[in-house]
């Protein structure tokens, strides 16, 4: 039995703690915005918050994070209020929408860490994560925007 | 008649060709659809004559089971709640089509857009493609085949609410208008919502010919408009084939051969069912299925798996081999696909000639979500849930493997994590072999595959060498033009083969993009060799464009300066007969500041490519670092692709359509040693990232043409583009695709 916090709230599973916590959360607790593209920490795609760091979940083993905070998509916001939400949709950045779970989840970390990323610190902090679309010209814009709103917000 | 149209006169022959029909019939029987009467799927214009009960009777919720909902036809829903169900045929695997259907529909609809839900059709005969006869997306042919069809089913929708209106209120029908979902009468200032109306408006009979809009008066179409889908795209709800959850679902691996063709000679499962959580293994055709409670026990079981493979024919291919066969075959000319006037006299008048080869590799899909499929089989019925784009075949082939006639069997078409054709596959490999797990399953299971099941999984885009001649005469100007290309058909041995090959043999999917070539070289030849290899292929975004699109527009570039020409004025003077063509050239030229000054050791380089009806011109910036490291600065893209649906979506699919082609461009390749597949996961299968993307810019051309394909004309530019811009940078001419550092390395100071 492994017990943690999934967006906010305590949960326990019996997974064998060497299980990636991609699978426990997506297979035994069901939430599945957090999605599997590469199994090897390649792709991004599985990005999720663990105490506020972007980890892979599909290399993390569960005991990992026992105790802990994990955030997943599904927590960012209720109401698609999160900054980034916000700009993803008024900039229409996903086309399948695959990876964009795991982008928004990379870009969030970035925004909570520098809250006006110049174009390297995207590069940096977003170069982790695969588009197979090619909507990264799309990204970096909807991050600058999110940048921007999300000032507004604390300026309001 | 314009290109279009003979395209798709011919492609409604084809669709209405008997052997065409016969899979047809066998695959989209429909149990009992009295009410159902489809005419004239033939002529394009599929017209549904009456109320539907059947597709009105699939409620939304709970709380709508019991409302009256109006369904005029098979493609929308009206419930009394106002909600507007738009009901798609063709899969949404990013392209935006669940944004676009739902346009044209309601362009004549004219229902509050806030309140427009997408729904992905079941599989049944209302929904084929209107050219292709089947239920389908494929050949970036969604927008041309639905344009007049939504459009139409929007606009019958429309009458009928005006009329009911009209009959409840006692005046003529024709005072009324519709707007935001509101029949008005303007003179009386009556207003009822389209939901209040649903009731009234199922009662009555569909005319049979609505008049639609003169696009003069259009107020959606060609407006940019946010995706539907978005806001389930960003906050974890969208649901894609990997996400769907049966009750009492099961999770399967399969292993498969290590060689195409490869069989199952023995194998121990012993370590693999100790494994807490392994419900099952067995032997399957395609190889050896572990069933498990969960995805994770079922990925340590086929680690523990013991398996004896008998290898098979194909155990000594080499991709080495394979090029060297490649090359000397394509020093004999093959079949010829295309021939105008006397090219081998032409060839020896000429004052000058110039000779090249042409390599492009094996290259895998890799769509971001693995493949996968869930199948629910029970006696008499089998339910599957998966992202596919063939819908029509998929359910013929799983009926046969479930020994169950077609309408038994149901298939949930869910959001596609990418599809860019490997998930329409001839054979419905990841849909059959998912239906075979689930018969030794015993209980509802999804298959999944891993990153690397997928990327050794075959179904590659086919490897190709293309051999060129080019004679000029003394002014320069290309007067001969031979081409011979050497690849495997990919529809070759399909049920498509007989649409596609012609009597000699030529799978035009192979030739395209060169025996249709736009530029006015008045002796030419396209020949072809089809090589048969082990390996499976299948149609990769762009299909025969994406090699024909690079080797062409390269050697083109070649014949330019062989010739002292600028290779923009060059591709003007042959394009003086193809004024679309000729404009889109024109505007990616000025729009990039052709021929203006650029910093050192960066180079410009142009690219133009006709496919899918569609005309797009690249210009690409690139420099290349002392280590041969390539850098692509700019992109600028023209494209006219007739009228635009929603001008934001192809710009988008020109983005992406631009990194699809530079990741090809620049980082892919699907090799075979022994037989096996050398790559495995993206650190051998590397894909473009976010600090190499450049800056991209779209033009679109404005069009009252009717509207042409999307999603694949934007990738056959992009490698020759960056090739061209690449020897202006370096001297260094790429032929062979991944671009090697080693291929650019060390090449003269660039000018600008």
């Amino acid at each position: 039995m492994t017990s943690f916090f999934l967006n906010g709230k305590s949960v326990t599973v019996e997974d064998h703690p060497s299980t990636p916590l991609l699978w426990v959360i997506r297979d035994s607790l069901g939430l599945t915005g957090t999605k599997f593209g590469c199994g090897m920490a390649l792709c991004g795609a599985c990005t999720v918050h663990l105490d506020g760091d972007a980890i892979r979940s599909c290399v993390a083993p569960l005991s990992r994070v026992a105790g802990k905070h994990v955030t997943t998509i599904e927590g960012l916001s209720n109401d698609l209020s999160h900054p980034l939400q916000r700009a993803w949709i008024e900039i229409d950045v996903p086309q399948c929408g695959y990876c964009q779970s795991g982008q928004i989840m990379s870009a969030a970390v970035l925004l909570q860490e520098n809250s006006k990323p110049t174009d390297e610190d995207i590069d940096e902090a977003m170069s982790g994560n695969i588009c197979r679309c090619g909507t990264y010209s799309r990204i970096r814009r909807a991050i600058h925007r999110a940048a921007e709103i999300a000032a507004e917000k604390s300026s309001s | 008649m314009s290109r279009l149209d003979e395209r798709l006169k011919s492609k409604r022959e084809l669709a209405t060709a008997d052997t065409f029909v016969a899979v047809s019939a066998k695959t989209t029987r429909i149990a009992r659809r009295d009410f159902l009467k489809t005419t004239a799927a033939a002529a394009g214009g599929l017209c549904i004559a009456a109320y539907v009960p059947e597709l009105a009777a699939r409620p939304v919720s709970n709380a709508l089971a019991n409302a009256t909902v109006f369904a005029p036809n098979a493609f929308v829903r009206i419930a009394a709640d106002e909600s507007v169900t738009v009901i798609a045929n063709h899969s949404e695997m990013g392209q935006g089509i669940y944004t676009s259907l739902p346009m044209l529909l309601n362009e004549e609809l004219q229902a509050d857009w806030s309140r427009i839900k997408v729904e992905a059709a079941p599989v049944d005969a209302a929904y084929n493609h209107t050219v292709f006869g089947i239920q389908m997306t494929g050949g970036s042919t969604t927008t041309p085949s639905e344009w007049e069809r939504f459009r139409k089913m929007g606009a019958m929708a429309r009458v009928l609410l005006i009329d009911a209106a009209a009959q409840n209120w006692g005046v003529p029908a024709s005072e009324c208008h519709a707007e935001k979902g509101v029949v008005v009468h303007a003179a009386s200032n009556k207003k009822a919502t389209y939901g209040s109306l649903a009731g009234a408006a199922s009662q009555l009979k569909p005319p049979a010919n609505v008049p639609l809009k003169d696009p003069k008066q259009f107020t959606l179409i060609g407006k940019p408009t946010r995706r539907l889908d978005t806001p389930s795209k960003v906050n974890g709800t969208a649901q894609f084939g990997l996400d769907v959850r049966v009750p009492g679902m099961l999770f399967a691996l399969v292993a498969r051969p290590p060689v195409f063709g490869g069989k199952v000679v023995s194998f121990d499962a012993t370590e693999t069912l100790k494994i807490p959580g392994v419900r099952a293994v067995e032997q399957i055709p395609s190889g050896v299925a572990v069933v498990a409670e969960r995805y994770w026990p079922a990925k340590l079981g086929r680690e523990k798996l013991r398996i004896s493979w008998d290898d098979g024919p194909n155990a000594k291919l080499s991709t080495s081999q394979m090029l060297d066969d490649f090359s000397r075959l394509s020093r004999s000319p093959g079949t010829v696909a295309k021939k105008t006037g006397d090219p081998a006299a032409a060839l020896a008048n000429a004052w000058k000639t110039i000779t090249a080869e042409y390599d492009v590799p094996y290259l895998a899909h890799a769509m971001m979500e693995p493949l996968n499929c869930v199948v629910d089989l029970r006696a008499g019925s089998c339910e599957i849930w998966t992202g596919t784009q063939f819908e029509t075949v998929d359910r013929a082939n799983a009926a046969q493997v479930a020994g169950l006639a077609p309408e038994k069997v149901q298939i949930h078409t869910t959001l596609l994590g990418g599809g860019f054709g490997r998930r329409a596959n001839p054979a419905s490999d990841f849909v059959v072999e998912a239906v075979h797990v689930a018969k030794v399953a015993g209980a509802p299971v999804k298959v999944v595959w891993t990153r690397e099941d997928d990327l050794a999984g075959g179904w590659y885009r086919p490897m190709w060498h293309d051999r060129f001649t080019a004679g000029l005469d003394a002014q320069g100007d290309p007067i001969a033009w031979t081409h011979t290309i050497a690849g495997q058909s990919i529809t070759e041995g399909t049920p498509f083969a007989p649409y596609t090959i012609n009597k000699d043999g030529i799978d035009s999917t192979s030739v395209e993009g060169a025996a249709d070539l736009l530029y006015g070289i008045p002796n030419l030849q396209v020949d072809l060799h089809s090589p048969k290899i082990g390996v499976p292929v299948q149609w990769w975004r762009s299909v025969g464009h994406s090699h024909t699109g690079f080797s062409v527009e390269g050697f083109f570039d070649e014949v330019a300066h062989a010739g002292g020409k600028d290779p923009y004025e060059l591709r003007q003077k042959l394009l003086a007969n193809q004024p679309r063509m000729s404009a889109v050239l024109r505007l990616v030229a000025e729009k990039a500041g052709w021929g203006k000054p650029l910093p050192p050791r960066r180079g410009r380089g142009i690219a133009t490519h006709f496919s899918f009806d569609s005309y797009v011109a690249q210009v690409i910036e690139a420099s290349v670092d002392k280590d041969g490291t390539v850098r692509v600065h700019r992109v600028v893209c023209a494209v006219d692709c007739g009228r635009t649906v929603n001008p934001d979506i192809v710009r988008a699919q020109m983005e992406g359509g631009i990194i699809f082609g530079l990741t090809a461009a620049l980082k892919t390749e699907i090799t075979l040693e022994n037989g096996r597949v050398q790559q495995h996961n993206f650190y051998d299968y590397p894909m473009l990232r976010m600090f190499e993307s450049p800056e991209i810019e779209v033009h679109i051309v404005p069009s009252e043409q009717n509207p042409t394909g999307v999603g694949e004309p934007g990738v056959p530019p992009v490698a020759p583009a960056l090739a061209n811009a690449i020897f202006a940078a370096t001297g260094k001419r790429v032929r062979r695709l991944p671009i090697r550092a080693s291929d650019v390395v060390g090449g003269k100071e660039a000018k600008s």
